[in-house]
């Protein structure tokens, strides 16, 4: 299978990125790690005039640590963050949902900022980072703003990103208080994409009592939801598994999940409070 | 529209090759095709089967899923580059040891892909090794072989 014909750009600086899209416009993609774009151009999903490759461009890739904040490069393999010690010891949920997607081959090539761009409804990335309260800098030639994960994800595929402006860092803060983090999720079995999946972010304070709770399911609709009713269960309560089962039987609260061929609605809703509950339980007992 | 062909400088198996290639072509295509080498297989065509699995650079990838314009400069190797000289590389000589093949057809991105996991991790066992596989699939289900050739090849000294 062959994608329809393109021209292609390897562009060396950001500069250069801003004035093909200027050129280009609407024609022009964005290519970062392609494994999620060249898939979609073989199928003729989509026939993009113009491929700007952003993977020659130097600064764009690798994790630090500034101050409160962990800085994570648009094209950041999963590979490394799920390899790098700073995200396991900072972040193992983050690892842990790297470590998850797609295959290892998808991993090596497939990009943090392009997951994250590409907001497709069963990847895994969007709903951790929503439960770590990232955001992502989204830089162009007028400058840069940072959008809040809670607010970039608008719909299926449908991102906060204007066409003019390129993803470049995810940030994700990170808190005075130690904070737990979580990922588990049910994949479908022959294309790895997530069925259903959640995402916890826990803050415990010296007698074990949750301070701050985000809880996110993925799978459920067309962006990551945040599941509110289990977060108001946890919050200000130790966590025995009473309060944690009694928290995660509220993640189905208010969601609208799309029934599909192997999936349908009861099947979804039930698997929500399943997948809560086993993410809440995987945070809550890491050291 | 025609689009401007574009240049492909890398070197495979040792090789150095420089050429002008289309865009759109496949750096699987690109190997079989342009350069002959048809160890490299293609499967499934869309990022599941691992078949066409090369190492780019160092790491394992499927070569349907890059362009042959975005590996310029890499250094990569596919199967034929895996042996030295007549000396198999430890992941063959075990698949041969343990029959880690029914029809052959997944054989080489099997090799490739359990080849740069004992590069990245060579104490891997056989929770990780399962992990490593899921992006290659075998349509004999000939996988228990498969696994304990590649466990045989981590347990070979080096």
């Amino acid at each position: 299978m062959h994608p329809a014909s393109f021209g292609y750009e390897a562009p060396a600086s950001l500069e250069e990125v801003f004035g093909l899209l200027r050129q280009h416009g609407e024609d022009a993609k964005l290519l970062a790690g392609g494994h999620s774009l060249l898939p979609a151009m073989k199928l003729r999903l989509t026939q993009p005039e113009v491929l700007i490759d952003l993977g020659r461009i130097p600064g764009l890739s690798g994790i630090r640590q500034d101050g409160d904040t962990l800085i994570i490069g648009a094209l950041t393999t999963h590979t490394e963050v799920s390899a790098s010690e700073t995200v396991r010891n900072l972040l193992p949920g983050l690892a842990d949902t790297a470590s998850v997607i797609g295959d290892l081959q998808v991993r090596n090539r497939g990009t943090m900022g392009g997951s994250v761009a590409h907001a497709d409804p069963g990847a895994d990335l969007p709903v951790t980072l929503t439960a770590l309260n990232a955001s992502f800098m989204l830089t162009s030639a007028e400058g840069g703003r940072t959008v809040a994960a809670d607010d970039f994800f608008v719909d299926f595929f449908t991102t906060a990103l204007e066409p003019h402006e390129i993803l470049t860092a995810i940030h994700i803060p990170l808190p005075a208080a130690p904070t737990r983090t979580s990922y588990a999720k049910l994949p479908h079995p022959a294309s790895g994409y997530v069925v259903v999946s959640a995402a916890a972010a826990l803050t415990l304070d010296g007698s074990g009592a949750c301070t701050g709770a985000r809880v996110v399911l993925g799978g459920v609709g067309g962006t990551p939801h945040r599941a509110t009713g289990t977060e108001t269960a946890l919050n200000g309560q130790a966590l025995t598994p009473e309060v944690i089962a009694a928290a995660a039987e509220r993640a189905a609260d208010g969601i609208d999940p799309h029934a599909d061929s192997y999936a349908d609605e009861e099947y979804k809703r039930h698997m929500a409070a399943v997948y809560a509950r086993r993410a809440i339980e995987a945070a809550a007992a890491r050291a | 529209m025609e689009h401007p062909a574009r240049p492909v400088n890398v070197t495979v198996n040792g090789t150095s090759h420089a050429t002008e290639v289309e865009p759109r072509l496949l750096l699987v295509h690109f190997l079989r095709e342009n350069l002959g080498l048809t160890g490299t297989h293609v499967g499934c065509d869309t990022s599941q089967c691992g078949a066409c699995t090369v190492h780019l650079n160092g790491a394992a990838v499927k070569s349907c899923t890059v362009l042959a314009v975005q590996a310029d400069g890499a250094e990569i190797t596919t199967i034929e580059g895996l042996a030295d000289g007549a000396t198999l590389h430890p992941v063959q000589a075990a698949f041969q040891e343990e029959h880690g093949l029914q029809c052959g057809f997944c054989t080489p991105g099997m090799v490739m892909t359990a080849a740069y996991l004992l590069e990245t991790r060579p104490d891997a066992d056989d929770e990780a090794i399962k992990h490593a596989l899921e992006g290659n699939l075998c349509r004999c289900t000939g996988y228990v072989n498969i696994v304990k050739a590649i466990r045989t090849a981590a347990q070979q000294p080096r």
